[in-house]
């Protein structure tokens, strides 16, 4: 089973729920596609690491060949080309390597480079196969990585974890597409609700079943659950604000993995979210 | 010399458009001839990347000059290789920002913003 876990907001949890239920599922694959910030390795440790850089392509124009018609330009759907003087000028980070440029050109002068723009590192932590990608600083889009670490999960009967990046964006579109159900973390506050909505909206529009975590439950604040309820989202668990989770948090410890409870309450989990998504 | 300004409608009257890439016209000036023409922005429209778009069309209309109130790093820098040099207009209005401009008052703009990409 494919299960991604997302967030509207960040900070909420996602990582956290991520790397538990991989570790109470002992033999698992955790793939980190918060491509920005990818954290699920400070927990997991992954071992014997084996890294790949990741290269887009990118147009190069030979003004010798170009004759000036501007058919690239025009074809280019991004807006990525601007013709100035005599021949186009490429913006790198509005460019979406379709190759679109290279097919139009009726004078072969497009040709195409490699430019990296992260990693993906791969390693195990025990039984996890961990997969991390990392997107470049200064990158404006951590799509390449996210489908460069996707495609590292094998088709396999275990249980593979796609830790997402936060918000509700083109990236997470992009780490929900092959899942099989999404688990969406979320905290009891108005502004945890109000994100919640927005990453509700887009698992909808992709028709994927999903359920809810409440993390840090436990205060006055209903109306996360209230919606929960009127949507028909079932609410899986409800993890309340405990400063022993802090602690174990913060120290980069995995609850499952160092406390019985905890790894009760995530083995549980995984039996609920198997039953949902008939996996 | 030619003058291109963001424009909100296509007459004399209109105001300067806040934004350069989605602007709905360009105004373009031409002080030696004394004409004004007015060119729609099809960048307006563009679902991103708006803002090259709109440099491509100010770069085509052979203006030597861009008056307006914000532009993005991405057009500042089309412009720049096409040597069309940016302005900072001061306030909304048209003609007072021509003539601003001609008394040497107006300032070169030194601060571009980032992409939008689909924020306000």
């Amino acid at each position: 089973m494919k299960l991604a876990v997302l967030s509207g907001k960040g900070g909420t949890g996602k990582t956290f729920v991520s790397v538990n239920l991989a570790a109470a599922a002992g033999s698992a694959i955790y793939i980190d596609c918060d491509v920005e910030e990818p954290n699920g390795r400070i927990f997991l440790r992954p071992e014997n690491l084996i890294s790949k850089t990741i290269n887009i392509k990118q147009p190069v124009f030979d003004s010798e060949k170009c004759t000036g018609c501007r058919k690239c330009v025009a074809f280019c759907r991004f807006n990525a080309l601007v013709y100035v003087k005599t021949k186009p000028m490429l913006f790198s980070e509005v460019c979406h390597s379709c190759g679109g440029c290279r097919l139009v050109c009726p004078s072969g002068a497009v040709s195409e480079t490699e430019k990296p723009v992260g990693n993906v590192e791969c390693g195990k932590s025990g039984d996890i196969r961990v997969v991390t990608g990392c997107m470049d600083l200064g990158e404006a889009s951590g799509i390449p990585v996210i489908r460069a670490a996707l495609a590292e999960a094998p088709d396999t009967d275990d249980l593979t974890v796609i830790d997402c990046p936060p918000g509700s964006a083109c990236s997470v579109m992009e780490s929900i597409q092959a899942a099989d159900y999404c688990l969406l973390v979320a905290e009891p506050t108005a502004f945890g609700l109000h994100n919640f909505k927005m990453v509700y909206e887009l698992v909808s529009l992709l028709h994927k079943p999903c359920g809810a975590v409440i993390n840090k439950a436990g205060g006055k604040y209903t109306e996360l659950d209230d919606f929960c309820c009127e949507h028909g989202v079932p609410v899986l668990l409800r993890i309340p604000y405990s400063e022993k989770l802090a602690r174990l948090g913060a120290s980069g410890q995995i609850a499952a993995l160092s406390d019985s409870e905890y790894a009760e309450m995530f083995r549980s989990l995984l039996g609920d979210i198997r039953r949902e998504a008939h996996v | 010399m030619k003058i291109a300004i963001p424009v909100n409608e296509n007459k004399s009257e209109s105001s300067i458009c806040v934004s350069f890439g989605r602007a709905p016209y360009f105004m373009l000036h031409d002080v030696e001839e004394k004409t004004t023409k007015y060119i729609a922005n099809t960048a307006a429209e563009a679902q991103g990347g708006a803002g090259l778009k709109a440099a491509q069309l100010i770069v085509d209309s052979g203006a030597n000059i861009l008056l307006t109130i914000r532009c993005g790093q991405n057009a500042a820098e089309a412009l720049n290789a096409a040597q069309i040099k940016i302005y900072k207009a001061d306030g909304l209005g048209v003609a007072e920002n021509l003539a601003a401009f001609l008394e040497g008052k107006l300032a070169p703009m030194t601060q571009f913003h980032a992409g939008f990409h689909g924020h306000q």
